[in-house]
This record gives C-alpha cells, sequence and structure tokens, in this order.
C-alpha cells in the first residue's frame, strides 16, 4: 500500500502499518491513523503503550521500521526536510533553555525556522499576550512557574504557523486551572485551522478532543469521538472506558 | 545562513550568561602563562657556589674570577675546610661546591693540569646538569687561558640559535598555545552539546528545519571565536610580561591556530557525538584533549628522549605538529611548513568528517 502525497485538502495526519521496533522489542504496531484538518486528536495509552514513538516518527525524529505516514501533505521520511517546516513539536520535558529568557527563546526558535529577526519581533509581539507572557520577556524561563513554561514552550512551538502541532504530555504536573488555560490555547489554534494531536494522561483532557485513539503494547485498540467509545463500551466516564478497553 | 546565526547567537548568550564559566575560560589561560612562565622556571637563574681555596694563590683567585664574572654564579660561603662542605648541601645553602686544594698554581706554572673538585647536587638533576656544565666549562676554560693549553686540548664553545639564552617562557607560551585552544576548543564545545542533549532541547531542535551543517555552524562559531580570543590572551601576555619574540607572521600565525581550532572542535564534536552524559563528556574531552597535549606533544618531555613506539603515537597528535609550527613561527620567523601542514589539514578533515557524520539528526 502507498500513499500519495497530496499538499492540499488531504488529511492532515495519515499513517499506514507503522511500525516502530527497537531491537526484538515491537514499541509501535502496524497502527493505521488518519486525522483530518483541524481537529484535536486525543492520543491515550498507559505510560510505556508506544504513544512518544509514534510520535516522534511522525515529527521524523525516529525512522519507522516498516509503514508509511504522511503529515501535512509530505511523506515521513523522504520529504522530512520540508514537513519540519510545517509541524510543530512539543515535548513532555518542554525543551526549553532555562538560561535564556522568555525573549530570548522565542527569538532562538523563531529563528531556527528560518524567521527574520523582525517577523519574529511582529509574531512575537502578538502571540505573547495571549500566552499571559508578556510582562515577562526579560525573565529566565528557568525561573517562571510550570504553567507559564508549558505556555511558552506550546508559544516557540507554533511561532512559524505550523499546520499540524504535535504536543506529547502537555500539561503534565499544573493544577486543573492552567490546564484549562492551556486547552483554551489548543481551542483556539483548532477553530484557526490548525491539527492538534496530543497525548495525555488526564481523562478530562480526552473529553475536550475531537476523537480519541487509545493506545496499548502499541497497537490502537480504541478509536472514536469520546461519546462514541462511552457508548460503544457502555461506560459513563472516559475513566471507566480507558480502564475497560486497555484492561481487557 | 539565518539559521546558523540564530544558533550562534544563542550559544553566544549562554556563554555570557554563565559568567563563572566565562571567567574561567578566559582567566585560565592568564593564569597559566602567568604560572608557567615565572614560577615553574626550568632554567637556572643564579647558581649559589660553596668556595674552599685551600691554595689561596693568585692563580685561585684568578680562577674564582672568571667563574663570577659572567653573573650566572655567585660564591654565597667561603668555607674553611672540607668538613664543611657536606653540611651546605645538605642545608641547600649553596648548589654546588668548588674545592681549589693546595698547589693549584704550582701546578699550572709547570704546565701541567690541576686538578680541581667540583661537588653539585644532585636532588634536582636539571638543575644539577647545568651547574655541573657551567663549571666544567668554566674551568676549563680558564686551564686553558692559564696556560695548560697543551693538556686541555681544543675546548669546544656551544652556540645556541634562535633561543639564545635558552629562555623558558619562548619555549613554554607556544605550547601554552596549543594546550589551552585544544581544551577550550574541545571541552567547552563537546560540554555544549552534549548538554543539549541532556536537556531534550536538542530532540526539539531536530523537529525544526535545521539541517547538521547548520547545527554543528551554528554551535562551534561562539568556541572558535573564545578559542581566538584565548590564543590573543596568551601570546599577547607572552610578548608583554616575558619577552617572547616574534620572528615571523601574525597572520600566518593567526591562520595556524585557525586550523588548529577546526581540529580541537571536531575532537569536542566528535566526543560529544558518542558520549552518553555530560559527566562522560566532560572526562573524555579531558582525557583526549589535555593529557596528549601536554606530554605526547613534545611541551613537557621533549621528542627525541622518548622510545620509538610512543615518538610515532606522538606523530598522532595534533599538538605535537602544531607546536613545531608555532614554535618556528615565534623563534625562527619560518612561515610554510608543508609537512605539518598536510598533516594537520588531513587530521583536521578526519576528524571533522567523522563528526559530522555521526552526528545525526535524528534520535537513533
Amino acid at each position: 500500500m502507498s500513499i500519495v502525497a497530496l499538499p492540499t485538502g488531504g488529511p492532515a495526519v495519515l499513517a499506514r502499518g507503522l511500525t516502530k521496533r527497537f531491537g526484538k522489542f515491537t514499541a509501535v504496531d502496524a497502527i493505521d491513523l488518519e486525522v483530518p484538518r483541524g481537529e484535536i486528536f486525543g492520543f491515550l495509552g498507559a505510560n510505556g503503550a508506544g504513544k512518544t514513538t509514534a510520535i516522534r516518527m511522525l515529527c521524523g525524529l525516529l525512522k519507522p521500521s516498516a509503514g508509511e505516514a504522511c503529515v501535512a501533505g509530505y511523506r515521513v521520511g523522504p520529504e522530512s526536510e520540508r514537513l519540519k517546516r510545517h509541524i510543530g513539536y512539543m515535548s513532555q520535558r518542554f525543551s526549553l533553555y532555562d538560561d535564556l529568557t522568555v525573549r530570548e527563546n522565542v527569538a532562538f526558535f523563531g529563528g531556527v525556522y528560518g524567521l527574520s529577526p523582525r517577523r519574529v519581533d511582529e509574531r512575537a509581539a502578538a502571540l505573547l499576550p495571549r500566552l499571559d507572557l508578556a510582562r515577562d520577556q526579560g525573565r529566565l524561563a528557568g525561573s517562571l512557574p510550570l504553567g507559564y513554561k508549558q505556555r511558552l514552550a506550546l508559544g516557540c512551538a507554533m511561532l512559524h504557523k505550523p499546520r499540524v502541532l504535535f504536543l506529547d504530555e502537555p500539561t503534565g504536573g499544573v493544577d486543573p486551572l492552567a490546564r484549562r488555560r492551556f486547552w483554551d490555547l489548543i481551542y483556539e489554534q483548532s477553530a484557526a485551522g490548525v491539527t492538534v494531536f496530543v497525548t495525555t494522561h488526564y481523562m478530562d483532557e480526552a473529553e475536550y478532543c475531537g476523537r480519541v485513539s487509545i493506545m496499548a503494547q502499541g497497537r490502537i485498540v480504541a478509536l472514536d469521538t469520546p461519546a462514541g467509545l462511552k457508548r460503544g463500551t457502555s461506560r459513563r466516564s472516559m475513566q471507566d472506558v480507558f480502564l475497560a478497553v486497555v484492561g481487557s | 545562513m539565518k539559521r546558523v546565526l540564530a544558533i550562534a547567537r544563542k550559544e553566544l548568550a549562554h556563554i555570557l550568561r554563565d559568567r563563572r564559566s566565562l571567567a574561567v575560560a578566559l582567566l585560565m589561560p592568564l593564569a597559566m602563562v602567568l604560572l608557567y612562565g615565572a614560577a615553574i622556571d626550568m632554567e637556572l637563574r643564579l647558581l649559589h657556589v660553596g668556595l674552599l681555596d685551600e691554595d689561596c694563590s693568585e692563580a685561585s683567585r684568578e680562577l674564582v674570577r672568571a667563574l663570577t664574572s659572567s653573573g650566572f654564579a655567585v660564591v654565597s660561603e667561603r668555607l674553611e675546610n672540607r668538613a664543611a662542605v657536606e653540611p651546605g648541601l645538605r642545608q641547600g645553602r649553596f648548589l654546588a661546591a668548588l674545592i681549589i686544594p693546595t698547589g693549584f698554581a704550582r701546578q699550572l706554572e709547570r704546565g701541567e693540569r690541576a686538578p680541581l673538585q667540583i661537588l653539585v647536587d644532585g636532588s634536582d638533576a636539571a638543575t644539577a646538569a647545568i651547574a655541573s656544565h657551567y663549571l666544567d666549562a668554566v674551568v676549563a676554560l680558564e686551564n686553558a687561558r692559564q696556560g695548560a693549553a697543551s693538556a686541555a686540548g681544543p675546548v669546544p664553545r656551544p652556540r645556541v640559535w634562535f633561543n639564545p639564552q635558552l629562555r623558558s617562557p619562548d619555549f613554554v607560551v607556544p605550547g601554552l598555545v596549543a594546550l589551552i585552544l585544544m581544551m577550550v576548543c574541545a571541552l567547552l564545545t563537546s560540554i555544549a552539546i552534549t548538554r543539549e542533549r541532556e536537556n531534550g532541547t536538542l530532540e526539539q531542535i531536530l523537529t525544526t528545519p535545521v539541517t547538521p551543517i547548520q547545527m554543528v555552524l551554528g554551535k562551534v562559531l561562539p568556541y572558535v571565536a573564545l578559542g581566538a580570543l584565548d590564543a590573543a590572551i596568551i601570546l599577547l601576555t607572552g610578548k608583554l610580561a616575558f619577552g617572547v619574540p616574534m620572528a615571523g607572521s601574525w597572520w600566518v600565525l593567526a591562520a595556524y591556530c585557525l586550523l588548529f581550532i577546526m581540529i580541537a572542535l571536531g575532537v569536542g564534536l566528535l566526543i560529544s557525538a558518542r558520549a552518553s552524559s555530560l559527566r562522560v563528556a566532560m572526562i573524555a574531552a579531558i582525557l583526549a584533549t589535555m593529557l596528549p597535549s601536554m606530554i605526547l606533544s613534545g611541551f613537557v618531555f621533549p621528542l627525541a628522549s622518548m622510545p620509538v613506539p610512543l615518538r610515532l603515537l606522538c606523530q598522532l597528535m595534533p599538538a605535537t605538529h602544531f607546536l613545531v609550527i608555532i614554535r618556528s613561527i615565534l623563534l625562527k620567523g619560518q612561515s610554510w611548513f608543508p609537512l605539518q601542514t598536510l598533516a594537520l589539514a588531513l587530521m583536521g578533515f578526519v576528524l571533522i568528517t567523522a563528526a559530522v557524520r555521526s552526528f545525526r539528526l535524528d534520535l537513533e
């Protein structure tokens, strides 16, 4: 099976039989995915289920052992260089430079995406107030509270206006209020046509997603809207759905 | 190019923000030149001699005058008898003792070779060798002058070129340039890249459209500048504080320093590509740069005095060739080194190619 690249109109993320093996261990086992543009796609699963490995393959950080994928209209692998211009990635370690200021972090990530300093200034001026970071531009990133760091990392990942945002457990370890604010930003992006691919441990966050896939042992064991999943398993909460699907 | 500059600017911000490391990178070369240049001076400037003149003749006084006229040796003590010689050497009041026995003048008059006794404190071998050579030479000259020419035969008078006073700063400062360039460039770059890997920021950068070449260039550019600054600090301090000469061209020197910096960066990149953690990278960088540059380069131990296998090993060290070049530029004014240039260019090419190849832009 081969995938035809469709720069316009096609799905934002398309995967067919995507597989990653580390030696004898299969981390991701032939997953199929199709995520339309503008969707918020939730990626659930226990620790070690293969979520992060799958995301890393879609971002071009890891080479698939088998299968194919297409992101933002570009094929993963042969077109990785062009693909990288159109995606934003935020890892669970939200990799900022702690010894640089908020402004310097923004300038650096803008620069590596090839934005001119003037363009970076324009975008930062528009973006930082929305992230509630306008007043902290001169602060060292390392001294920010966790919730602010997460918003800064998100800001750095979308400075270049990517078509697809990959967020790997973006809201770990902060209070519900900070998480709510983060999700407001995700909704904003989705409304603007950006596809958001997000992994999470929080079941309330799963409810916010358009569709949710649940991974276990490298496979996708369930994929539907939150309402559809609850109906299909006759469970009342996503928590119960998750336990029913992963436990079985 | 925009991306390279963005990375270089960020790296510079790291360096400038970390004041303590910056101070170390700039003050360490200064401190090392001053220390090596002055304190760990390998030459002997003033030789203290204990004198026991049993002859007390015109000829013996003539000999002592000849001994002290150069200003290199001073008679720090006149001894009464032979029993006083040993305690004086033992307590370090003088480094050498000269005993002129009774009958010295008489034997000279008869045209015989007059016997003298010279005792040297051998506990510091290098100093002892210098002292005994000096005393031997003075005595031989004096013998020849005072009429025992036939017995003494021709006396060799060695002349040293390029560093006529055999001053050690002239020799040590170029060596320090090699050592500091290696340490700063290799150690700091390997730390800088390994830290990105440990903090997870490398993973973040790998999701951006940056290519390996851009990443490596942007990363090392600030350290090239820092290395050049360090080299300038060492050479200027050597010139101003110790009068180290500059017989050759500054441009030639700068070009070779740049070539050597490239090699050092290659070493640093290669280490960071292989090291599993920051700690490993630091230890590997120190082992791979400091020890070979000091011990296996002819900086501290002369190559000529090494056994053959070790000498071959030294030829594989970039610092060995760089030392030959920089010493020749400073002291002899030479400016073209086909053999060493070829060796360094080859090493640089191999190291940098290996480094860029191993610096892959995915996580595997």
